[in-house]
């Protein structure tokens, strides 16, 4: 049972405050993950958490109880790393015992055997124990750090972008492993991560952060679904989420420097000029499209193609399943999934659109 | 511009090859990516091309020239490298024009030819700039300037965007596409990144372990990997690779009752190659396999990840294999639920397990 609490947390350092009252709340067994770009501060609060860096203001709540004034070693916490930190001399066996032989665990050696076991096989590395670490390959060693936090089942895990330093299919293999792990253990787990692919595939709620500010807390689908502003909308999706400007005009929404007119009603209140939000998947070719442009780049990757569409002066993103035949200089006709556009303020800020159908799917 | 051959071309450090013979014929104005994992050769293929490497074997011809054993500098190439390699204490435009001023060219035609790549990559405004001033990304299209303007018979270039965070290697990807439409200058690219081979390259080059393990447009290459290591190397996920027992028109998969009916048209095929032998590898793209509650094929979900415009469902078949379903995004199949599947047929491939290459279908004339 573990319930982790951050309440209205600053810490500054000298000359720069690395996060400004952060608050979130992460529940019993969830999977939680901070994502953001280099200096957001993901790694200060996951530091915070852990007790490796003391907070100005604020507050640490571990399952109800304050515990700003604990040392580590005191917190019940597992923290993997980037680096893996393992002994190169000794073989993964005592690697993965190395916690439960601490002297203040007295753990009897036959319960150890069993425990090791069990989390090797876990983590697919049983045939591996007697080998020594120095000898394996990056993602085995990392495999190996993953179980080392595992193995004395600590009640929260805080890992610090375990998968970056891996190459891109073991990245993969090892975040499909990541989260089945994680939800058959049920093991509160903070991770931190600037990849948002890590962080829609894994987690169960994301919190934003941005120059050591929380953004926006949500599920993956309310932040790719429902961005409470530009930054968000643009730091999950790839290819990245088109982002207009348009204005208002009787009832419709006209993107400057095209013919583009949606039928997308707004409040009074709302400034005459907007920037409009459109995943590229919500851009279908359709020879019935009510829009029209030319094809200027295509992007085959495999399971998908991005065509670049030049429509008036404006560039447009459109992601289509499959490899294209398009050619570039094609003219095509195409239609924009009006329920799901996002509408912003100049500043950033998401604005409602009326009558929108504010959901997934 | 001109055409690249690579005849027999071969690298030897001692007894080890860094790259086996190998040929290659880019044509001119073609885009070629070789890629592979670190340690396949590529960059060594890359450096032999441009002479910074020696070859231990075969010849390269550029245009009609053998260049084989011509100082880099003699051979009229330009090199982009992963890291801009700029001069820190001048300005970009003093960084671009270098390669001209080192020929000797008039002030004027410098000046001209200056104007037109900076306009080109969009960097006219950051001309006066040093390159310390400037971000990662706009150094890159400084080094990219400074290799077009002088107009080389080829670019070389090696894992340029390597350096670049995520979101900005997406946008420079396309830009230096755009550039490579417009300009259509004979380019080798080089990189480990199987998504930006696919989307630049007219074709890729895929190599690992010293050897040249297929060569084609990017769609045959996803569609038709010649073997193993290409199938799961292209793809994220790759493609999935189950291997079964074969028996007259039938793979039977471990697992629940998983049986897998082949399309007559692959059935003449994958015997011969067979020959008697048990084991096949059905190979299928994670598109190609469809969730369907009748579906012939069954497992477990193991795990299930959003990735923006779609999700990925990965599903436990049995003991050791799991394989990747594209779905829709947003379904929630919760870890262990049993769910059925079916495949494409026409998007299935087979693979013989013991010499790992593709099976091929008969041709139907």
């Amino acid at each position: 049972m573990s319930h982790v609490e951050l309440q209205h947390v600053t810490k500054r350092f000298p000359g720069v405050t690395a996060l400004s009252d952060v608050s979130f709340e992460v529940k019993d067994g969830e999977f939680f993950i901070m994502l953001g770009p280099t200096g957001a501060g993901k790694t200060t609060t996951l530091r915070v958490i852990a007790g490796l860096e003391r907070h100005d203001e604020g507050h640490v709540v571990f399952e109800g109880e304050v515990v700003d004034d604990l040392i580590p070693a005191d917190r019940d916490i597992a923290f993997v790393f980037q680096q893996y930190s393992l002994y190169p001399t000794m073989s993964v066996y005592d690697n993965l015992a190395f916690p439960l032989r601490s002297p203040i665990r007295r753990v009897p050696e036959d319960q150890i055997k069993v425990k090791v076991e069990e989390i090797a096989e876990v983590l697919r590395i049983s045939h591996l124990l007697d080998r020594k670490t120095a000898k394996l390959s990056g993602g085995e060693m990392q495999r190996v750090s993953i179980g080392r936090a595992i193995v004395r089942k600590p009640s929260v895990f805080l890992m610090d972008e375990p998968l970056s330093n891996l190459d891109a299919k073991l990245r993969e293999a090892l975040r499909v492993e990541l989260q089945h792990l994680q939800k058959t253990q049920g093991s509160t787990t903070i991770f931190v991560t600037h990849d948002q692919i890590e962080a829609l595939t894994m987690a169960d709620r994301i919190a934003i952060l941005n120059q050591g500010r929380i953004i926006q807390v949500g599920t993956p689908e309310d932040i790719y679904d429902r961005p409470t502003t530009t930054f968000v909308a643009q730091l999950v999706g790839s290819p990245r989420i088109n982002l207009l400007r348009a204005a208002k005009e009787d009832g419709s929404l006209v993107i400057e420097k095209s013919d583009l007119h949606m039928p997308v009603p707004l409040d009074r209140s709302i400034d005459r000029e907007v920037l409009l939000g459109v995943r590229p998947e919500d851009i279908l070719l359709d020879p019935q499209g009510e829009f029209g442009g030319k094809v200027i780049l295509t992007e085959p990757l495999g399971v998908q193609t991005v065509i670049h569409i030049r429509s008036g002066e404006q560039t447009l993103l459109s992601l289509i399943p499959g490899i294209s035949d398009l050619r570039i200089g094609d003219e095509i006709r195409f239609r924009i999934l009006h329920e799901r556009l996002h509408c912003f303020q100049l500043d950033g800020v998401r604005v409602q659109i009326p009558l929108h159908i504010e959901q997934g799917a | 511009m001109a055409t690249i051959e690579l005849k027999q071309v071969e690298k030897k450090f001692g007894e080890n090859y860094a790259v086996k013979p190998m040929d290659l014929t880019i044509q001119d104005g073609e885009f070629v990516v070789l890629l592979g994992p670190s340690g396949c050769g590529k960059t060594t293929t890359l450096r032999m091309i441009s002479g910074l490497e020696s070859v231990t074997g075969g010849r390269i011809l550029l245009g009609d020239r053998d260049v084989t054993w011509l100082h880099p500098s003699q051979r009229d190439i330009a090199f982009v490298f992963q890291f801009y390699a700029l001069y820190p204490h001048i300005s970009a435009r003093d960084n671009i024009s270098f390669p001209l001023r080192a020929q000797g060219e008039s002030k004027e035609a410098i000046e001209k030819r200056v104007k037109e790549v900076a306009q080109l990559l969009r960097i006219e405004h950051l001309l006066n700039q040093r390159p310390g001033n400037l971000s990662g990304g706009d150094q890159q299209r400084v080094a990219l300037a400074r290799a077009l303007v002088r107009r080389p018979a080829a670019f070389l270039m090696d894992e340029p965007l390597g350096a670049l965070d995520a979101d900005f290697r997406e946008s420079m990807r396309a830009e230096i596409k755009r550039l490579h439409i417009d300009q259509h200058a004979t380019t080798v690219y080089v990189t480990h990144d199987q998504i930006e081979a696919m989307a630049m390259g007219d074709r890729i080059v895929v190599m690992s372990e010293a050897v040249v393990q297929q060569v084609g447009a990017p769609a045959e290459i996803y569609y038709n990997p010649t073997n193993l290591f290409v199938a799961k190397f292209i793809g994220s996920p790759g493609m999935n690779l189950i291997s079964g027992g074969y028996a007259e028109g039938v793979v039977r998969i471990p697992g629940a009752d998983n049986r897998y009916p082949v399309l007559e048209e692959w059935r003449r095929p994958i015997e011969s190659v067979l020959q008697g032998q048990a084991e096949v590898v059905v190979g299928f793209r994670p598109e190609s396999a469809r969730l369907n509650p009748d579906g012939r094929l069954s497992g477990e979900v193991y795990a299930n990840e959003l990735q923006g415009a779609y999700s990925v469902l990965h599903v436990n078949i049995n003991s050791s294999d799991i394989v990747h379903i594209r779905t829709d995004r947003l379904v929630d199949y919760p870890i262990g639920a049993q769910v059925q599947f079916d495949l494409e047929p026409k998007m299935v491939r087979f693979f013989d397990p013991k010499t790992e290459a593709a099976i091929k279908r008969e041709v139907k004339v």
